[in-house]
């Protein structure tokens, strides 16, 4: 056992901002491994990666990826990612950010992108709250549970991500959760080779909050919550992928070839220009 | 009576298996047990000692029990484990 | 179908259209808006113009969008900008704290109409010039500059490209919906006349280079994504390197100061003002925008009627040429200040002007004021 051999993940990540601020436990820790693990078996070209995240715990990933980053304001990453994209298709540009930053404020820009095909890559590590500002509720808080601002229990029906994603028009949709690290990090090599706007939903464990308050009262547990109810069920019927503390469908749900938005854009240029477009 | 068929590999007499080297950046460790209790070897257990985080790292019960699975390496948040092979130096 | 860019020769066209080409002519090589009335028609002008050249022209969902995706095209490398009017305005307000925050060169044209709300779209206003300046929340330093005529809606296009990559800023183009709709000659100058103006790069090696480090102007050397920087910008309070520091007095004082000092310490650069007769003045007039054509012709006249008019008209709304209001108006009998709102830049005039008698002469509603109700207010002031 040596100490001195530096972690081999080391090189993908800012090392002055490491140890990161995530809680014990923190399932966005596991997401950021997965995601520069993920880089390191494709052996991405770094530099051409831009990486793009809201507001939240989750958001805190685009300082910690050893990258071109952006961290926006709430809600507006997939859409500041768009004008990213097109002013430079050559630009890998993954947006990893919450639940409730891409789906209650930012769900106008996400099923806009979605139906666009725009080549964004899009991860949601989805807590089921608000986590950074104290644990409130948000659009994908299940039925009657618990959290800051839903004190006697939740009675808003929340958002099947996959579904939400599939219908809108994304090309690769997808869900794990952060104890199927090896399919979650399969699933992001494919996403970073595939064209068109893809999206993966990891369910991911809030110990400090959303799990503590819901009966789930130590990390271990949501982790065992995820191994007792998961199953993988690959193209499935994604409005049929429910979440509940019997059943977590998870797997693949869309993987279709479809033309992105850049390229039937440079496609346009080209027929209104008689010679190509240098992109 | 037919001869037994066994599933062990032709060579496996001839194979060497790797060993396995686990590097614990101990005060990294925010001691949140996934390492511990996912490891299909049940290679780590909780320490007693504690670091400078207050919580106990997990220890090492028997390192040549390790299959470098990676999957400590794969789901600590943290980047406090990770597996690599042992470097093989004749006779190993 | 034109393939070129620049479309140098004389033309009869609308503001809106002169705004479009001046983008163009400036270098601009993505739009990203969403249709509102009275600025409509520098989409739909751009969605035409930028495929020809290969530029970049998207609808996005809303305005809010539409801000975001230009903040993004500009850290990739491109010009970039977004038209709309006073509704779209405000909802674009955080954003543009974002890209104040973050330091990224873009234009924001806000073609005014009446508000507030959704008020009178096809209708001129000027009630946004003071949101120009606090609209977003915090403080920070804002340049907008107010077009009196549709060539100025080029040349103010130009120039506002060219300021927002000197000083890494969004850069705000205030016009209104007449100087927008009406229709004038626009002359488009060949290349060599018009200013062009590229956002400083890094004189560093990527282990060297610090995103928000300024040099002696103030203004940080600016790395593109995909040059090889890797370099993180966060709306969060940060330090040079970019990283987050939100609890840290000493970085929230040192960052937030720069951005204001960016614009306020480089003002004499920035601000430009057009001047008539006004060496003698007795009564001076200070308008901007289309209220200023109507003010050159009120002045006119009361010099016909032996009354020592003269008029400052502003080019630059922010930073408020303090400086020169101040020497216009000293030895005056008295200011008139007309706006087509409540009385907003009079506020400042009055802040500068000190003890002259200041006059606001506010008209909301459907036309802008007359030379005649201008002149009328010379001369009782006189």
């Amino acid at each position: 056992m040596v100490e001195e051999v530096m972690h081999p993940f080391m090189k993908y990540l800012r090392s002055e901002m490491i140890p990161h601020i995530w809680c014990p436990g923190c399932g966005n820790g596991i997401v950021l491994n997965c995601f520069v693990h993920a880089l390191d078996e494709l052996q991405k070209d770094l530099d051409k990666l831009v990486v793009v995240s809201g507001i939240g715990c989750i958001g805190r990933t685009a300082g910690y990826v050893n990258a071109d980053s952006f961290h926006t304001t709430h809600g507006r990453a997939v859409a500041f990612g768009t004008g990213v994209k097109l002013a430079n298709p050559e630009l890998e540009v993954v947006v990893i950010s919450g639940d409730g930053d891409l789906f209650a404020i930012g769900g106008n820009h996400f099923i806009h992108a979605a139906r666009r095909n725009i080549g964004l890559k899009v991860i949601c590590a989805n807590n089921f709250n608000y986590g950074m500002t104290g644990g409130q509720q948000g659009p994908t808080t299940p039925l009657e549970a618990f959290t800051t601002t839903t004190p006697y229990g939740n009675i808003e029906h929340p958002f099947n991500l996959v579904h939400l994603a599939a219908a809108s028009g994304a090309a690769y949709v997808a869900r794990w959760t952060t104890l199927h690290v090896r399919r979650l990090t399969m699933s992001i090599k494919k996403m970073l080779q595939k064209e068109g706007f893809c999206f993966i939903e990891v369910i991911s464990p809030c110990p400090e909050i959303f799990a503590r308050r819901n009966k789930m009262r130590t990390p271990l547990e949501v982790m065992e919550w995820y191994k007792r109810a998961s199953v993988v069920e690959n193209f499935s019927d994604p409005s049929k992928a429910e979440i509940s503390p019997q059943r977590l469908v998870v797997g693949e749900f869309v993987d279709v070839e479809k033309v992105s938005y850049e390229k039937l854009l440079h496609e346009k240029i080209s027929q209104i220009n008689e010679k190509a477009v240098n992109w | 009576m037919p001869e037994r068929i066994t599933h062990s590999p032709i060579d496996s007499k001839q194979a060497k298996p790797k060993k396995a080297e686990i590097h614990l950046i101990k005060d990294q460790c925010k001691g949140c047990g996934y390492c511990i209790r996912f490891c299909p070897k049940k290679v780590l257990e909780e320490s007693q000692e504690i670091n400078a985080r207050g919580v106990r790292p997990p220890k090492i019960v028997d390192e040549s029990k390790c299959i470098i699975c990676s999957f400590c390496t794969a789901v600590c948040p943290d980047f406090a484990i990770f597996v690599t092979e042992k470097p093989c130096e004749g006779g190993c | 179908m034109s393939k070129k860019a620049l479309l140098t020769g004389a033309y009869f066209m609308n503001g809106d259209i002169a705004c479009a080409e001046g983008a163009i002519a400036a270098g601009c090589r993505f739009f990203a808006g969403y249709p509102i009335t009275p600025a409509t028609e520098i989409a739909e002008h751009l969605s035409e113009r930028m495929p020809e050249f290969g530029g970049i022209y998207i609808q996005m969902e809303d305005e809010i969008a539409s801000i975001a995706a230009v903040i993004g095209a500009s850290y990739a490398g491109l010009k970039a900008m977004t038209a709309t009017s006073g509704p779209g305005f405000s909802l674009m307000q955080e954003n543009i704290g974002l890209a104040v925050m973050t330091e990224t060169p873009c234009v924001i044209v806000d073609i005014m109409r009446g508000g507030p709300s959704t008020g009178q779209p096809t209708l001129p206003g000027q009630q946004d010039v003071m949101q120009a300046k606090w609209g977003s929340h915090g403080d920070y330093g804002i340049i907008a500059l107010a077009p009196s005529s549709v060539q100025e809606m080029f040349d103010l296009t130009v120039e506002a490209f060219a300021l927002s990559e000197i000083y890494r800023l969004p850069v705000l183009l205030m016009g209104d919906e007449v100087v927008g709709h009406m229709w004038e000659k626009v002359v488009i100058p060949p290349a060599a006349q018009i200013k062009i103006v590229n956002r400083k790069k890094p004189h560093q090696t990527p282990d060297k280079y610090a995103p928000f480090m300024p040099d002696d102007d103030l203004v940080p050397p600016m790395a593109c994504f995909g040059e090889g920087y890797h370099f993180h910008a966060t709306g969060l309070t940060h330090n040079e390197q970019g990283l987050p520091k939100t609890q840290s007095s000493e970085v929230q004082s040192k960052l937030v100061r720069r951005l204001c000092d960016k614009i306020n310490m480089n003002a004499d650069k920035i601000i430009r003002y057009e001047e008539v007769l006004l060496g003698d003045a007795d009564v001076v007039v200070v308008a901007y925008g289309i209220v200023a054509r109507a003010a050159l012709s009120a002045v006119r006249k009361a010099r016909e009627a032996g009354i020592k008019a003269g008029l400052l008209r502003l080019v630059t709304l922010w930073p408020f040429p303090e400086s020169r209001v101040a020497r216009a108006t000293e030895h005056a009998k008295a200011v008139v200040v007309p706006e087509m709102n409540c009385g907003q830049m009079v506020r400042e005039v009055e802040r500068v002007a000190k003890t002259v008698p200041v006059s606001s002469l506010s008209k909301l509603g459907e036309d802008p004021h007359t030379p005649k109700e201008i002149l009328e207010v010379i001369k009782r002031c006189a």
